[in-house]
């Protein structure tokens, strides 16, 4: 999202790698040969997570969103265009992981303020936007993320963790920080988006479980 | 036709017409800021809302189609009330600095906020700051005060072809900005701020120098280029503060090439403002009597064919037609107009134009390009092959080119060769592009002076006039054989006959001695290093360039801006420029010195009025004769046939085609004095030189 | 209220396996060439018969959408794509489709494309739903391995390609001409319409964008018949849809039910009642944050539906409701759907994009009361200039959830403006008066 660019931080060149060269092709018959243009948004992502897996910092250099203009024979400007626009796209380095909090009403009505705070406790970030001091975590406040039955949701790159309070956060953060990665999904004894004890609806024998 | 009632009354447009040009015709200004009729619709400023009958919502009327029947209403409650919002809205975060704001004066939103502004500001948050960008030496931002059109992004994505702006971010974060703190790389950069609607992009190098309101406006003709853009030059005080295009859709449409706009400040560089006269080798300043005299001394007992004259690239017709006249009365034949020794078929006139016309590039549907690279030699009609290229969709206008571009030409081009030998292959059929140029039903060639200034000029012409007969590109309702000129006074010189008489010498041998004393009409691009020391040279010019610092007699003579003018562009489009400010100093306009010398010298020119010397043009050519108009193009010479030789002399030689413009920055007089295109050829950098033949 | 039989979404919540053979016992991909075989006229009268309406938002017919694609092809192929881009705050039910029915996402999705004589589809998810999209993906493999799509799918002799594209982040993507946009490899700003995505979509070509749960219904009801579905809900309201509830319910979740039964109702037995009690419920916001919210007492007797809700002034939207006790701050609710607002305005056109961000800041001060009485209503005019002159509805969908507060909450917005004067004194807010500065200042 940010616009500020710091030529300091930038790398000098980028080049795929094979992981994402055998990506790419694969995203590049997904669509007509004239509209490649299309795959900017999925190259985009690639070069996001191969610098993820490079550097440990998922974020899109502007020397990557130059190599992708030229393949897929746009004007890069366009390219910085859309990686600018979406908020997914790190445009500046980030930490190892990127913890997102949600804070839009769902979430803060069901206690997103505390997952916020015991980020902060447990990060020592003070700010969204910020990268803890040893570079581990990123935390940013991120909009609705779709999963308002579980609010509040904490999400960890590319994994939701719902159901959060101050508590599981924590327990969240260590794990993370200790080199694990919990299980995604709802913190509390429920499955998935159903009610917390037990599902109310779809009892019947033709659609209960058909272990 | 389609009806459509816009606040009751019936009007018909075009089918596919959006309601504002419908409003349009029916007499109602519609406030708008986005819309521009040059640009695609962006539809985003909101301001041009109105109200059409059975729509839920006001409605933005720039990208609305208009169908049969429909009802347009300008003046309602809902549409006023709109109007006022938006026109709120865009004041919000807009600074209040009109009193330093370039743009004040002239500004859209300035404008329109008299018509639906309010008068107090129920905006208490803080306003929004936005980073200016450096766009490089000729724009200037001040970006808060952008209102986020993208006529910006728009202008140079679409028209100019270099899409280095870009609207990034996104809701009141988004801005305006290269991203990368980068120059804009194009040659029409100048546009962005006749296109901005605000005082966001205005021009660098006359930052906070004059209001809008202060200038005396002249409508003139742009000289750094053979185009003959229409121009208005903005004047304060004697000084030329602006030079701004007129809408011409034959010529420059609205645009002007980045020459053409910032080289004003040359014209009060390195100026000669007084007759100077070298004596024992040091040059000093006289009197104009005592100039005159002193070269009417030299002139005695000279015989008229060793007195000879090469005339520049910016000079008006009037001087070219008074000194040809006056050599012609001494006897001398000694006359060109090529100071770069190009070559052309004189024998219609025809040979040496833009036949098709700039606006023929519109109905083109193939191109070849020979030796020209018109980004650097025509940046405006490069723009038009652009719009054609684009208007043409992917296929529809195939661009062929002989030559190696030196720049992104803004279109694909076909390169099908380095040298001339490529036309061969063509005219024989082996290559490829023969065949797109023969299904094609407008097809185009371009001939340019990297081609016509070469010595196998004429096997190249004739050869592009071969396959331009061969692919159906002269017919009698299409002439698409042309020249791209780059001397704003090549074609006018040539319709006046500046050109060597029966045994008179070329440029060149002028240069080598082959005259006594040699005149040079503002003719600097010669090699002036290659005159003999006994050769008496006559500088009749405005700029202490590399002629005058030759001469031996300098006659300060007036710059484009300072004399009222005619020049022919490219296409034999005749057109008249006004003077706008007086020349410096002693300086006078050129036709008058001449007039006056050649009644010292007792040759005395039959013309003592502007009109005389015109009406005397209009003899000589009828071309000429403009009728009070302002510019003119003669029509119905498509068919007209050149007369040539069934064979011309020499081969179509291989060595690759070398461009002509080295630096666009720097081609002339003008330019070359002035500091803000100095910055420009810092900034962009030259051209790199292809190896020589 | 719906029925286990008359369930639609049977694997809602994965309790059984999501992969093909677990979908087909469940009666997916089960006769889909007999489905296609009934012709595409036959399919869009039988969705028009249905009654189904958008499952998105806008509740707009879907069988009378479909019927505005081109019946001939000029040349130019036909697209669904199908809108996954779910980031209406709030809302949260397609992607229980997309991870525990995605089989029966891709044969709707066929028997729709089918319809429209579009060869290719293309869903649009979110970019947050990486998982969900993995999951979507797994299936899509399934089926081509299964002969399912490609070339003659399913047998039916209709050639269909099912692809994901993902969204990185844009609220606005939702918006199905922005959706477009952004699919087209651009920044996701909406088009100007006309012309429409039927005339003139993705990449030029004659295009539907539809919600997730919209097409997902599709293959049943092309199997259980459109009198099935119709016989469901209330007229004009037909069928059942998936919904959730949010915020201060005891057992906030995602679930299936009938149009038309009692709000209520629904918050009592999906959502376990309200948090302290019925009694302590102070507002719903029915369908999404872009729709405004209802107070307690209308929540008393309004029905789930479209048009009951449209009575009320409010919406259905999205279905996905969000329920608030008597311990919310209301006006900090909505403020933050203001600054959800300003951050996903796309920055196109003027209105939203100063609008958005006017709107978030005095919200902000009117949470803290830092405001004048009167601001209320210059608050509520900003929201009536930005509704209904921009170029998408994300300018309306600013303004409605202001104006509900306003509308319904006025008093208690009043009151705080009061007890910050009272104990600050003034707004804090320095004005210029029109005559200059103020002597006393200088």
């Amino acid at each position: 999202m940010s616009t500020v660019w710091t030529p300091a931080e930038q790398p000098d060149s980028f080049v795929f790698d094979a992981a994402s060269e055998e990506e790419i092709a694969g995203v590049l018959t997904k669509y007509p040969e004239e509209r490649k243009a299309s795959a900017v948004m999925p190259l985009l992502y690639i070069a996001q997570r191969q610098m993820g897996r490079v550097t440990g910092s998922a974020w899109v250099p502007v020397a990557a969103m130059d190599v992708i203009a030229q393949r897929l024979g746009m004007a890069a400007i366009r390219v910085y265009e859309v990686a600018s626009f979406y908020t997914m796209f790190n445009t500046q380095p980030i930490g190892r992981y990127h913890l997102q909090v949600c804070t839009t009403t769902p979430c803060w009505l069901r206690g997103s303020d505390d997952v916020v705070e015991a980020c902060q406790k447990a990060t020592g970030i003070q700010h969204f936007g910020e990268t803890s001091a040893d570079g581990l975590f990123t935390m940013s406040e991120v909009e609705c993320l779709g999963a308002c039955s579980n609010a509040p949701i904490l999400q960890v790159d590319d994994d939701f963790y719902e159901d959060m309070n101050a508590e599981r956060t924590e327990l969240v953060i260590a794990e993370l920080r200790a080199g694990r990665r919990p299980t995604p999904g709802p913190m509390i004894n429920r499955s998935v988006s159903a009610p917390e004890g037990g599902r109310k609806t779809l009892l019947s024998p033709s659609t209960a479980d058909q272990e | 036709m389609v009806r459509v009632i816009v606040d009751g009354t019936p009007v018909d447009v075009a089918p596919g017409s959006s309601a504002l040009q419908a409003c349009e015709a029916a007499g109602k200004e519609i406030p708008r800021f986005c819309y521009h009729e040059r640009l695609s619709v962006a539809g985003n400023c909101r301001m041009c809302l109105v109200e059409v009958a059975r729509a839920p919502k006001p409605v933005a009327s720039c990208g609305f189609p208009v169908s049969d029947g429909m009802q347009i209403f300008t003046d309602t409650e809902v549409v006023r009330r709109a109007r006022r919002a938006v026109m709120e809205f865009l004041l919000i975060n807009h600074p209040l600095d009109c009193p330093i704001c370039d743009q004040g004066g002239e500004c859209d939103l300035q404008d329109q906020a008299y018509g639906y502004g309010a008068g107090i500001s129920r905006y208490k948050e803080d306003k929004r700051a936005v980073t200016d960008k450096d766009l490089g030496p000729l724009v200037k931002t001040v970006m808060t005060r952008c209102i986020q059109c993208t006529r910006c992004v728009r202008f140079s994505t679409e028209v100019a072809g270099t899409p280095e702006l870009g609207l990034v971010s996104r809701g009141e974060n988004a801005e305006i900005t290269t991203y990368v703190e980068k120059a804009l790389t194009s040659e029409l950069s100048g546009n962005l701020i006749d296109v901005c609607p605000v005082g966001a992009l205005t021009a660098k190098p006359s930052a906070f120098h004059a209001r809008s309101w202060e200038y005396k406006k002249t409508d003139s003709i742009d000289v750094m280029d053979a185009l003959g853009t229409n121009i208005q030059v903005q004047a304060r005080g004697g000084e030329v503060m602006r030079i701004v295009p007129r809408v011409n859709d034959d010529v420059n449409e609205e645009w002007l090439s980045d020459k053409g706009r910032f080289s004003i400040d040359g014209l009060k560089r390195k100026r000669l403002d007084r007759p100077w006269v070298r004596v024992h080798g040091k040059i000093s300043s006289v009197s104009w009597k005592d100039a005159l005299i002193a070269l009417a001394r030299r002139f005695d007992g000279v015989p008229g064919d060793k007195i000879g004259a090469i005339a520049g690239d910016l000079c008006d017709a009037e001087s070219l037609c008074a000194i040809k006249d006056l050599l012609q009365s001494i006897g001398s034949g000694n006359l060109d107009c090529r100071q770069d020794g190009a070559w052309y078929d004189t024998s219609a006139r025809s040979g040496y134009l833009f036949n098709s016309d700039i606006g023929g590039i519109d109905q083109a549907d193939a191109l070849l390009l020979v030796g020209t690279m018109p980004r650097h030699e025509a940046p405006v009609l490069n723009a038009r092959i652009r719009k054609r290229f684009v208007d043409a969709g992917r296929g529809g206008f195939p661009i062929g080119m002989i030559g190696a571009p030196t720049a992104d030409m803004t279109y694909d081009v076909n390169v099908l060769g380095n040298g001339p030998d490529v036309l061969a292959d063509l005219l024989s059929g082996r290559n490829a592009f023969a065949e797109v140029l023969k299904n094609a039903k407008n097809p185009m060639i371009i001939v340019g002076h990297s081609a016509l200034t070469r010595r196998d000029a004429p096997a190249i012409y004739a050869a592009c006039r071969e396959l331009a007969q061969t692919c159906g590109a002269i017919t009698p309702e299409w002439h698409g054989l042309n020249i791209l000129h780059t001397a704003a006074s090549r074609v006018g010189a040539l319709d006046l006959g500046f050109l060597p008489g029966p045994h008179g010498c070329d440029a060149a041998s002028m240069l080598r001695g082959g005259v006594e004393i040699l005149w040079l009409l503002g003719a600097d691009d010669v090699q002036i290093d290659r005159i003999p020391p006994e050769t008496f040279v006559v500088y009749l010019g405005h700029h202490g360039d590399a002629a005058a610092k030759r001469a031996d007699i300098i006659l300060p003579g007036a710059a484009y801006t300072e004399k009222p003018g005619t020049y022919v562009n490219t296409a034999g489009r005749v057109q008249r420029a006004f003077r706008a400010v007086f020349a410096p100093g002693e300086a006078r306009e050129d036709w008058r010195i001449i007039r006056a010398f050649s009644e010292v010298v007792g040759h005395t020119l039959p013309y003592d009025t502007l009109e005389q010397l015109r009406a005397h043009m209009a003899q000589v050519n009828p071309v000429f004769a403009l009728g009070g108009k302002n510019t003119q193009r003669l029509a119905g010479q498509g068919g007209e046939q050149p007369v040539l030789p069934a064979k011309q002399e020499g081969e179509l030689m291989p060595a690759p085609l070398r461009p002509v413009i080295q630096d666009y920055y720097q081609t002339n007089v003008i330019s070359r004095a002035s500091q803000t295109m100095a910055e420009c050829s810092r900034v962009y950098g030259t051209v790199p030189a292809v190896a020589a033949e | 209220m719906l029925a286990d039989k008359d369930r639609i979404f049977t694997n809602l919540y994965g309790q059984n396996d999501w992969r093909l053979e677990a979908a087909r016992k469940r009666g997916d991909w089960t006769n889909t060439a007999d489905i296609i075989a009934k012709g595409r006229d036959a399919i869009i009268a039988e969705m028009k018969a249905s009654g189904l309406r958008g499952r998105g938002g806008a509740g707009f017919p879907t069988g009378l959408k479909w019927s505005f694609m081109p019946k001939q092809s000029d040349g130019r192929p036909h697209y669904l794509v199908i809108n996954g881009d779910e980031s209406e705050p709030g809302t949260c039910k397609d992607r229980e489709v997309m991870r525990h029915e995605p089989h029966k996402l891709i044969e709707s999705a066929m028997i729709a494309s089918f319809a429209m004589g579009a060869h290719a589809s293309y869903i649009y998810i979110r970019g947050e739903f990486c998982r969900e999209a993995e999951r979507l993906q797994a299936a899509i493999d399934e089926a081509y391995a299964a002969g399912l799509l490609g070339k003659n799918a399913a047998g039916s002799g209709w050639d269909f390609d099912f692809r994901i594209h993902r969204g990185a982040g844009a609220y606005i993507c939702g918006e199905e001409t922005a959706l477009l946009e952004s699919l087209e490899g651009k920044k996701g700003q909406p088009r100007m319409k006309p012309p429409f995505p039927a005339g003139v979509g993705l990449y030029g070509c004659p295009t539907t964008v539809n919600n997730v749960e919209s097409i997902a219904v599709t293959s049943t009801i092309m199997r259980r018949g459109a009198s099935w579905f119709a016989g469901l809900g209330r007229p004009n309201n037909a069928g059942s849809k998936l919904m959730a509830i949010s915020g201060h319910v005891n057992t906030p979740c995602v679930f299936e039910e009938e149009l038309g039964v009692p709000l209520k109702e629904i918050i009592e037995k999906h959502g376990g009642g309200v948090r302290g009690g019925w009694d302590n419920l102070l507002a719903v916001i029915p369908g999404g944050c872009s729709v405004p919210l209802l107070p307690k007492s209308v929540c008393e007797t309004v029905l789930m539906d479209y048009d009951s809700l449209r009575a009320e002034r409010s919406g259905l939207g999205t279905a996905c409701m969000i329920v608030m006790d008597r311990s919310t701050d209301i006006i900090k609710a909505i403020a933050r759907f203001s600054k959800f607002f300003k951050h996903e305005s796309c920055g196109q056109c003027t209105p939203c994009r100063e609008g958005t961000g006017w709107m978030m800041r005095m919200m902000d001060r009117m949470v803290q009361g830092r405001a004048d009485i009167e601001e209320i209503d210059l608050l509520e005019q900003v929201t009536r200039q930005v509704e209904g002159h921009t170029i998408c509805a994300l300018g309306d969908a600013a303004a409605w959830p202001i104006q509900g507060l306003i509308r319904h909450f006025r008093p208690e917005m009043e009151e705080r403006i009061r007890q910050y004067k009272a104990a600050y004194g003034s707004t804090g807010l320095v004005q210029v008066p029109a005559g200059g500065v103020p002597a006393a200042v200088e």
